[in-house]
């Protein structure tokens, strides 16, 4: 039986799932309830000095049918009483001792940093996160990204409350910097005992195009915010691939930013998260949904053999190379499954206007089912995602696996390209279509209009 | 006229009888289950009758675990396959789910559960690992959804099992009785072999329990007996003519139907007799032979205990409704040749047909029940159990139609499941 038990930092907890610091986890009386409902650990929605908030405060950017893709917030860090938030520390620690319970601080000084410090260790506290990253208001006010986005700056801060922290301290990594790693090697120098990314990017989440102005709208205005949720999910995991494949960064890291389901952890793991935070699958379809996370991690690693998480944290690390590093030699080339293809022709097209002109149509009309132009087929794998059915277009292996020779390799070698004799295209095996042949096309039939 | 062809071939019988829930594949699930909300104390839970956790393997299928979804689905209810096929959904789940207050389809529930649980079916994909044997022996008289749901709970919590079934085949009126067109044989009898294998209870089979000294043998060597022997045979009308060939009871004629498909013979007229679901089968069925049917109910159309649903789907196979006519006799020489009707203004009206079908009711198995002492039943016949489906016999607890009288598959399926956790905590 797979055994989910978690040691983060000396962080423990029963399962690897927490809340991110967020409206979830804005009281004791949620923290509780998700802890009910199954989910491990919990970073308390971030304490510090006292703020007020506006009204309409998030945007959503739905794509289709599908609500909430994105997400975005203009929201600051809690505007509870601290005496309160540290109360209901106590409570819910007294409550649920096995539980990861861990503080999410933003402060200015060096004193408060110190004194709140001190104030969540006394609460029970099992760590605390520093909240570098909100990518509005706060930074405004010299804290959030504007301080997380300074490497110097944030390693300043870590050594502060690293003086006198008896409890891990995790630093929370803004994505809002074009090299996160930098501010990774920033909190291992500061002494941070963990980091955890991403926070939210700033971004405009959509704008009324009657009233011209983005959301949320406050009173006619708005202004940017902070982006999460699904769709952000493949940046955060770039982000936790450079951090963990960072030489200088040893510490455990724990991975945010997209995560809904089962998968998704796994994925973060595979990539050497530690832990997963969730904010944004709560904020949509509340707690309940850790049965299905837990339930399907189970059962991966079950049927994978993986008794706990240590079996395949950073799994997928090794496989992930600098392009110069890939085997030039492995060729793949698409095949229709025929009896699966209902005829939408939604490959053709993709392949024809927007890739390599490898997808041919029958000339009886009355056969919708595309075929693949071998010699012309670059094994891009567009057809392949834009077919609708499952499987039914499938990437075939042609090489024979006997060859294999990287970029780095063949220019190492000395075989360096002098003209354009790429075997994948332009020349070799790969034919493209004369310009005029674009106004000959008869197909399809209503394109042209009479 | 009649809108079937009469299937010759066991082909034109599937086609006829072509499933109304047919499986799903997997893009069609994907995309299925990508339009569930996720709501909130979920409404489609509280009207399933087994309260499977449906949010939650919808879900699992769409995040791609299959068999992570059968086993959400298995963990409430046994016939997870079946019932998704043969459940009245349109009054259950489905019924319930909050897009019906949109106008937009309910999530096609009952198509997403059959879709998981046949991938965990076909791949004999195992979830259970069945405690250490107690000791203790069980006796289960029918082997239809609530005997085997309770068998498999049983079994689960280390009992011995032995299942006594009158029938050559496991599963009762799941592939006895349900309508062809809602589930195959296969697709019953496979449901049926997974559990069995999974599960390992024995299933005696062509044994019937009918004798004082079955019963006394039965009490001597298990500690407890569970009763699920369903209903009895149709009714009888009291009518004149009732005797004469070609006059079937419906659940009868279905069972020879489900049985032997298009080697059995439906003549060209039918006339079918009652308001039930049964009797909505029954014309439905015979339509789909070829034959042409009428259905006479007693009463009005809205006083038919029937679902709506049923009764639509009746009429779309071409069958006729004849409301406020009761039977009077049934008329011919030797066989059926017409059936004599009263209309509500007591004039009689005379249908020319070769068969007369009663979906008129069943029986209680009384015969069976008097030989156990202190066992009581209802005026109707029901067994009466308390709440814990223990009867007036504390060696025996009952569920399924022989308690209610006849509900549904889920709902034996629920009730056997929740009978062998008594008689776990009774026995443990
Ligand atoms: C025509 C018809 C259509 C139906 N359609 C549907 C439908 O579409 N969907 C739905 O959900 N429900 C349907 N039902 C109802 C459903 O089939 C029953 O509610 C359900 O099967 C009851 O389960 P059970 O285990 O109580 O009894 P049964 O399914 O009747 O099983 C009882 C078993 O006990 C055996 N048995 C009986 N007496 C003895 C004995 N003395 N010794 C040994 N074995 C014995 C029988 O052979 C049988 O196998 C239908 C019923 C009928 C009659
Ligand atoms: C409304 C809202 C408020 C947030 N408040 C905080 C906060 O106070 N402190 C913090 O560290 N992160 C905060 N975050 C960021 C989340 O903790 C998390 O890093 C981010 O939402 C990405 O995860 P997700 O994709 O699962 O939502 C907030 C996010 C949202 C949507
Ligand atoms: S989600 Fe709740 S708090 Fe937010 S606007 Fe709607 S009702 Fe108000
Ligand atoms: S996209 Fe897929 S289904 Fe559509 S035509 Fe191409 S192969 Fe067929
Ligand atoms: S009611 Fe419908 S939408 Fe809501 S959880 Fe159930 S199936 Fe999904």
């Amino acid at each position: 039986m797979a055994n989910l038990q978690t040691n983060f930092a000396g962080i423990k907890s029963p399962n690897p799932f927490w809340l991110a610091s967020a409206p979830p986890t804005n009281s004791g009386y949620q923290i509780m309830k998700a802890f009910d409902a199954g989910w491990g650990g919990a970073v308390w929605k971030t304490l510090g000095v006292p703020v007020v908030n506006v009204s309409s405060r998030y945007g959503s950017l739905n794509y289709r049918d599908t609500r909430m893709m994105g997400f975005n917030n203009i929201e600051l860090i809690t505007d509870r009483p601290l005496k309160d938030n540290l109360r209901e520390i106590e409570e819910v620690k007294k409550r649920f001792p096995n539980h990861a319970v861990i503080a999410s601080l933003m402060v200015e000084t060096k004193e408060e940093w110190h004194a709140i410090m001190r104030d969540v260790t006394n609460a029970g506290a099992d760590g605390v996160e520093l909240n570098f990253g909100c990518p509005h208001g706060m930074c405004e006010r010299g804290m959030g990204s504007a301080v997380g986005q300074e490497p110097k700056i944030l390693k300043m801060i870590v050594e502060w409350v690293k003086e006198v922290a008896t409890i891990p301290v995790i630093v929370k990594l803004t994505p809002n910097i074009s090299d996160i790693t930098r501010l990774a090697v920033a909190a291992v120098e500061g002494g941070g005992d963990a980091i955890s990314l991403i926070n939210t990017i700033q971004s405009i989440i959509g704008v009324d195009i009657d009233n011209f102005v983005p959301y949320p709208i406050v009173d006619g205005k708005s202004t940017n915010g902070g982006y999460c949720g699904p769709a952000v999910k493949p940046i955060a995991m770039n982000m936790l691939k450079n951090c963990a494949q960072h030489p200088q960064v040893k510490i455990p890291i724990s991975g945010i930013g997209g995560v809904e389901n089962w998968r998704d952890a796994v994925e973060f793991i595979l990539l050497g998260a530690s832990s997963v935070q969730v904010c944004t699958a709560v904020m949509h379809y509340g707690f309940g949904i850790i049965r299905e996370m837990i339930l399907g991690l189970e059962q991966y690693m079950d049927e994978k053999g993986f008794k706990t998480l240590d079996d395949f944290r950073g799994k997928a690390l090794p496989n992930i190379v600098h392009w110069e590093d890939l085997n030039m030699k492995y060729k793949v080339v698409a095949d229709i499954n025929e009896d699966k293809c209902i005829g939408c022709q939604l490959c053709y097209t993709a392949c024809e206007d927007g890739a390599h002109q490898a997808i041919g149509l029958s000339d009886d009309l009355l056969n919708r089912k595309p075929h693949i132009i071998e010699e012309n087929c670059v094994g891009c794998n567009l057809c392949s995602v834009v077919c609708p059915v499952e499987d039914c277009i499938t990437m075939q292996r042609k090489d024979d696996g006997k060859e294999n020779i990287t970029w780095k390799e063949r220019t190492l070698a000395g075989d360096i390209p002098e003209t354009f004799n790429d075997e994948l295209a332009g020349g070799l095996h790969h034919w493209v279509p004369e310009p005029v042949d674009a106004l000959s096309k008869k197909i399809p039939l209503h394109y042209k209009v009479k | 006229m009649s809108e079937y062809k009469t299937p010759q071939t066991e082909e034109e019988f599937e086609k006829n009888f072509s499933q109304i829930k047919p499986l799903m594949s997997q893009t069609e699930a994907y995309y299925e289950s990508s339009r569930c909300l996720f709501c909130y104390d979920a409404p489609c839970v509280n009207a399933c009758p087994t309260g499977i956790d449906i949010p939650l393997f919808i879900r699992q299928i769409n995040a791609k675990n299959e068999m992570g979804a059968a086993k959400t689905i298995y963990d409430s209810n046994y016939f997870g396959y079946a019932c998704g096929k043969v459940c009245p959904t349109e009054v259950l789940c489905e019924g319930a789910c909050v897009y019906n207050h949109s106008d937009v389809m309910p999530i096609a529930i009952g198509r997403l559960q059959s879709f998981a649980t046949g991938k965990a079916i076909s791949n004999d994909k195992k979830f259970y690992t069945l405690a250490n044997s107690n000791g203790k022996k069980v006796a289960i008289i029918g082997a239809g959804p609530a005997g085997i749901s309770c068998a498999c709970e049983l079994r689960l919590h280390g009992f011995e099992v032995d299942v006594f079934e009158a029938k050559e085949k496991p599963s009762g009126l799941t592939v006895h009785g349900v309508a062809p067109y809602k589930i195959t044989n296969d697709e019953a009898l496979n449901e049926m072999e997974y559990l069995q294998k999974q599960f390992g209870y024995k299933v005696h089979y062509n044994k019937t329990i009918t004798t004082k000294e079955d019963i006394a043998l039965l009490e001597k060597n298990y500690d407890t007996i569970f009763i699920a022997i369903g209903l009895g045979k149709t009714s009888d009308l009291k009518i004149k003519g009732e005797e004469l060939e070609n006059v079937f009871g419906a659940v009868e004629f279905v069972e020879q139907l489900r049985m032997n498909h298009h080697k059995i013979t439906v003549p060209k007229k039918v006339v079918v007799l009652g308001g039930g679901n049964t009797a909505m089968d029954a014309a439905s069925e015979c339509a789909r032979m070829g034959a042409e049917v009428i259905l006479a109910y007693r009463r009005s159309k809205e006083e038919m205990p029937a679902y709506n649903f049923e009764y639509e789907l009746a009429k779309t196979v071409g069958v006729a409704g004849m409301f406020n006519f009761t039977p009077v006799e049934i008329l011919g020489n030797g066989k059926v040749s017409g059936i004599k009707l009263k209309s509500a203004d007591g004039t009689e009206h005379t249908l020319n047909c070769d068969w007369v079908v009663k979906g008129t009711g069943q029986t209680k198995q009384l015969d069976l029940l008097n030989l156990i002492g202190e066992l009581k039943t209802d005026e109707k016949g029901k067994i009466i159990v308390n709440e814990i489906f223990q009867t007036t016999n504390k060696k025996y607890f009952a569920a399924g139609d022989a308690v209610s009288g006849g509900q549904e598959v889920v709902n034996a399926v629920a009730n056997g499941k929740k009978a062998a956790i008594a008689i776990v905590d009774l026995l443990k």
